[in-house]
This record gives C-alpha cells, sequence and structure tokens, in this order.
C-alpha cells in the first residue's frame, strides 16, 4: 500500500477527483495549503504599499493505493493537474504500514 | 458697498448651517417637502458612517483587527450623538462669541416640535430638531473617521477619552466659527446685513466658503488622526510585514455606501430641497466619478495595474474634494475638482505618507487631509461665476453679485484650512497625551500582535 501525496494548482482540483475515480480510486483527502517552489511569490499593491506573497495557495491531496493501482494513479493525477506552465506541483509517494477502517475494523488492503 | 461686506455675501446664502435663533419670525411654517428632505438627508448621512465608514475601513484591516475598528465607528457614533444633544449642539449653533456658542440649548432646553431653524433663503425655514439632528450626523461622522489613522493598535478606552476631548475643543469650536449664522431674514440692507454677520462665527465673517464642511469635517478629522498616528507610533512591524486589507469586498461596499449617503451630505447642506440641493447632488455624482477615473488612470499608469482598492479609494477622496464646493460650482468645476482629487490622493498615499513617515494606517490624512485642502482651495477658484460657478449671493440685492474675485476668495479658503490644521492639530495633540495619561491610547504589544478584535472586544470576527 502506498499514500500519493500531490501538492496541485487548486483549479485543477475537479478535473484530478474525476481522473482518480476513472481510473479506481475510491477516496481521496483534500487540504488547502500554502507554499512556495520554483514558482515562488508574486507582489500585490495596496495604495503605496509593496507587499511580496511567499506562499501561494496550493491543494493538497491524499490518496492511500493498493501497490498494483499505484503507477496508474499517479499517472492519473499527472495528465490531469498538469497545465505544462511553472507551478504545476509535485507528486509523493510514501509507503503505508497499516491501515484500518474504523466502522468495521477492517486492516489492510481491503480497508482502503 | 465694502468689499468685506460683499465678502460676507458668500457665507451668508451658501454655508451649510444656520443659526437657530430667536432671529427667525415666529409665523414662519416649515415646508413639508423640505422637512421631509432634510430627515432623509439625516439618515443617509447616518449610513455613511453605519455602515459605510465602518466598513470601508473594516475591510482595509488584517482580520484579527476588523471587530474594534467596526465597533469603534459604532460606538463613537452612539457617543458622540449624546455629547451632540447634551451640550455640543448648543455650543456649535448657538449665538455666542465668534469661537463658540452658548449654553442656550443645553440638555435641547425649550427645542420643541414647533421650534424653526433659518435656512439660506430668506422665508424658509425647517423643524430645529431636524437641523439639530442633521447637524449631530455631521459631527459623528468627523470623529469617526479619525479612527483609520492609528487603526490596529489604539486602546477603546483611551480612543473614547481622545474622542470626548477633540469633540468640544475642536469640532465644535471649528464648526461654530466656520458655519454658524443667524440666518438671512433680517437682512435688508447693509446695516442690517453686518448686524447679522456680527452675530456669525468667525470663518463665517471672513468669507470662508465650506459648503458640506471640507474644513469642518475632512480637514478637521484629517489632521486630528495625523497628529493621532504620530503620538501613537506606528504599529509593530510597520514597513516590514504585509499590512494587506483583509477583505476587498467590504472596501468596495463601503465606499458605494459612502458616495450613496454623501448625496444626504451635500445635497442636504443646502437645508431644503430646491435649486442649490439639485446642484450639490449633481456635483457629488459628477465630481466623484471623474475622482474614479482619475485614480484608477493614474494607477493603471504609474503602477501597471488599475485595482479596486484604487477606484475605491478615488471614489472618497472625490466625495472630500467636492463637498465644500458642491453647491457653488458647476458640473464641469465638479468634474475638474474630482479629477484632480483623484490624481493628488494617489500621491497622498504614496509619495506624502513617505515624506511624512508616519504610519496613517488607512491614510486619513493622505485621502481626507489632502482631498479636503485641495477642494477647499478650489472652491475659491470654481464658484467663479466665469468658471461657471454660481459666485457670491447678494442678500440686499437678493441676486447673485456679478463681483467675484479668485485670488482673494483663494486667500480666504487658504486662511479657512490653516486655521483648522494649527487648531484642530493642537487640540488633537493635547487630547492624545491626556487619554494617554488617564488610560494609555496603545494596547501592549503582545495584544497588538494576537489582535485587538480578541484582546480588547474578546471577540473574532472569523472561524480559523
Amino acid at each position: 500500500m502506498k499514500l500519493i501525496t500531490a501538492i496541485i494548482k487548486n483549479f485543477k482540483l475537479d478535473e484530478v477527483r474525476t481522473a482518480l475515480s476513472g481510473v479506481g480510486v475510491s477516496g481521496v483527502t483534500v487540504t488547502e495549503v500554502k507554499g512556495f517552489g520554483r514558482q515562488k511569490g508574486h507582489t500585490e499593491l495596496y495604495r503605496g504599499a509593496e507587499y511580496s506573497v511567499d506562499f501561494l495557495p496550493k491543494i493538497k491531496l491524499e490518496v492511500a493505493v493498493s501497490d498494483e493501482l499505484v503507477e496508474t494513479a499517479i499517472e492519473a493525477i499527472e495528465i490531469s493537474a498538469r497545465t505544462g506552465k511553472i507551478g504545476d506541483g509535485k507528486i509523493f509517494v510514501s509507503p503505508i504500514e497499516h491501515v484500518v477502517r474504523i466502522r468495521t475494523g477492517e486492516t489492510g488492503a481491503s480497508a482502503l | 458697498m465694502s468689499n468685506t461686506i460683499k465678502k460676507l455675501f458668500a457665507t451668508s446664502l451658501l454655508t451649510a448651517a444656520t443659526l437657530p435663533l430667536t432671529a427667525v419670525a415666529a409665523a414662519l411654517e416649515p415646508n413639508k417637502g423640505d422637512t421631509t428632505w432634510m430627515m432623509i438627508c439625516t439618515a443617509l448621512v447616518m449610513l455613511m458612517t453605519l455602515p459605510g465608514l465602518a466598513l470601508f475601513y473594516g475591510g482595509l484591516t488584517r482580520s484579527k483587527n476588523v471587530l474594534s475598528v467596526l465597533v469603534q465607528c459604532m460606538v463613537v457614533f452612539s457617543l458622540i450623538i449624546v455629547l451632540w444633544s447634551i451640550y455640543g449642539y448648543s455650543l456649535a449653533f448657538t449665538e455666542g462669541n465668534a469661537f463658540i456658542g452658548k449654553f442656550d440649548r443645553l440638555f435641547l432646553k425649550e427645542l420643541t416640535p414647533e421650534s424653526v431653524a433659518a435656512t439660506f433663503s430668506k422665508g424658509v425655514v425647517i423643524p430645529e430638531l431636524i437641523f439639530m439632528a442633521f447637524q449631530g450626523v455631521f459631527a459623528t461622522i468627523t470623529c469617526c473617521l479619525i479612527v483609520g489613522a492609528f487603526a490596529e493598535r489604539a486602546k477603546f478606552a483611551g480612543i473614547l477619552v481622545f474622542m470626548v476631548i477633540w469633540f468640544t475643543f475642536s469640532y465644535l469650536p471649528i464648526a461654530h466659527m466656520v458655519w454658524a449664522w443667524p440666518g438671512p431674514d433680517d437682512i435688508k440692507d447693509a446695516a442690517s446685513l453686518e448686524a447679522v454677520t456680527a452675530k456669525a462665527g468667525w470663518l463665517f465673517q471672513k468669507g470662508v466658503l465650506d459648503f458640506a464642511g471640507g474644513t469642518v469635517v475632512h480637514i478637521n478629522a484629517a489632521i486630528a488622526g495625523l497628529v493621532g498616528s504620530f503620538v501613537i507610533g506606528k504599529r509593530i512591524g510597520f514597513g516590514k510585514e504585509p499590512m494587506k486589507p483583509h477583505n476587498m469586498v467590504h472596501v468596495m461596499v463601503g465606499a458605494s455606501l459612502l458616495w450613496f449617503g454623501w448625496f444626504g451630505f451635500n445635497a442636504g447642506s443646502a437645508l431644503e430641497a430646491n435649486g442649490t440641493a439639485a446642484l450639490a447632488f449633481a456635483n457629488t455624482l459628477l465630481a466623484t466619478a471623474a475622482a474614479v477615473l482619475g485614480w484608477t488612470f493614474a494607477e493603471w499608469i504609474l503602477k501597471g495595474k488599475p485595482s479596486l482598492l484604487g477606484a475605491a479609494s478615488g471614489c472618497v477622496a472625490g466625495l472630500v474634494g467636492i463637498t465644500p464646493a458642491a453647491g457653488f460650482v458647476g458640473p464641469m468645476g465638479a468634474l475638474a475638482i474630482g479629477a484632480l482629487a483623484g490624481f493628488a490622493c494617489v500621491w497622498g498615499v504614496s509619495g506624502l505618507k513617505r515624506l511624512l513617515g508616519s504610519d496613517d494606517s488607512l491614510d486619513v490624512f493622505g485621502i481626507h487631509g489632502v482631498a479636503g485642502i485641495l477642494g477647499a482651495i478650489l472652491t475659491g477658484v470654481f464658484a467663479a461665476p466665469s468658471l461657471g460657478g454660481t459666485g457670491i449671493f447678494d442678500y440686499i440685492t437678493n441676486a447673485a453679485s456679478p463681483e467675484y474675485s479668485i485670488a482673494g476668495q483663494l486667500w480666504i479658503q487658504t486662511q479657512g484650512v490653516l486655521v483648522t490644521l494649527v487648531w484642530s492639530g493642537v487640540v488633537a495633540f493635547i487630547a492624545f497625551k491626556i487619554a494617554d495619561m488617564l488610560f494609555g491610547i496603545r494596547v501592549a504589544e503582545d495584544q497588538e500582535r494576537e489582535g485587538l478584535d480578541i484582546n480588547s472586544h474578546g471577540e473574532s470576527a472569523y472561524e480559523n
């Protein structure tokens, strides 16, 4: 089992969700986050004062998938979140030790 | 007729207030249309502060301080209205000396539904109760304007102490000096004109033109705010940390409500529903639109992007600029004043602000001070009949005087500006010092960092 963590552009969320459903991913956790990467920030001007905004808003997606789904899920996110411009985000993959479905007590891959 | 007497005519017709003294013949009955108009205008002027100005200011603060500004506006508004009824109205608008009135209307003594106040037309009166209320809401917005200059760090109790002192020793005398007079009804010849004018306020006697409060309201408040921003000191992190407005939607709604309410402020200052009110109404529309365009295009050219904050700030700058001129200048004069106010205030909130080096948080001086002074000066120019203005009304011949000296009026206007700047500035400095000694005028550093909403008022505007 793997945890796929993807940082994407806010307006790409719907496309990514649709793509993930299409390849059989049954659940996603979404968080609104801020950060910076190569895109860096931008400047905003309010009357005489100029402020540099260093942290840009992004969406963080967390998807737990079984080993056989990992590659297709990554590919689905990659294709649907891509605009080709700087700031499209990143995908991180890490192993999951243990999963429990709270309602039934199921564990492991069947709990995904 | 002497030049001095001629100057007096100017204010005789066209300043915003009259002195509701016994001079008005008992037989005169208020017209129902005028009475209705003034009630609507009074409510409109109240709308400028609550919620107009409060939202405009509230949106400009950071989200941790928005409620502090809203509660300051609401409580200061109420405090000043109560003081207005107890002694403010009496000191501002009864006959006393050239600087302050007397206590004839203390606790609104002898103010009944039958009492009438003079207007700028002979034989036209309005109920004195609505005149009192109309002038009262002017006092409230003036005081509320000041809080923008020291927003996000001032202590609530200190603000209230400051307001009581400043209202009493700056607003009331300035309002009396500029606006108090017995009305035109007794003017028949040069001698009676002189007698009536001798009972008026000091700046009124000089011939200062201030239709709806460029000096009394805007310059008065702006310099007090600027002094406050110096005395209280800069916000922690000013110039280093981002202090961007937290809600531009509120700013736009607030500025628009100010524009809407300002029709009551400017057109209502005619004190009756007549052609002068219509002129002030049209000018309030035109000057403000020109100022929005002026600021927007200046910003677009100089900084690269036309912003909503620029448009909303231009709106307020135009309203302030046209205020002293509203009933004196023609529509094209209004366009010129508005556009110039829009340009000038772009500098007011950037170049001038850097030059002054103070942290006037919401640019009270940069907008109300700069546009107020510009408007007061330009009133002297565009009131000239040769430039489409109304000129000066002669209450003896009951027609506009054919003579008008732009240079002469400019000097008179400048004196009005200087007197207000010095008087209000000195009173504000003393008032802030007294407030500081009594309760302090600044919150503790950790409270300022965490925000005034939670620390001074025990509530927060938004979740998380």
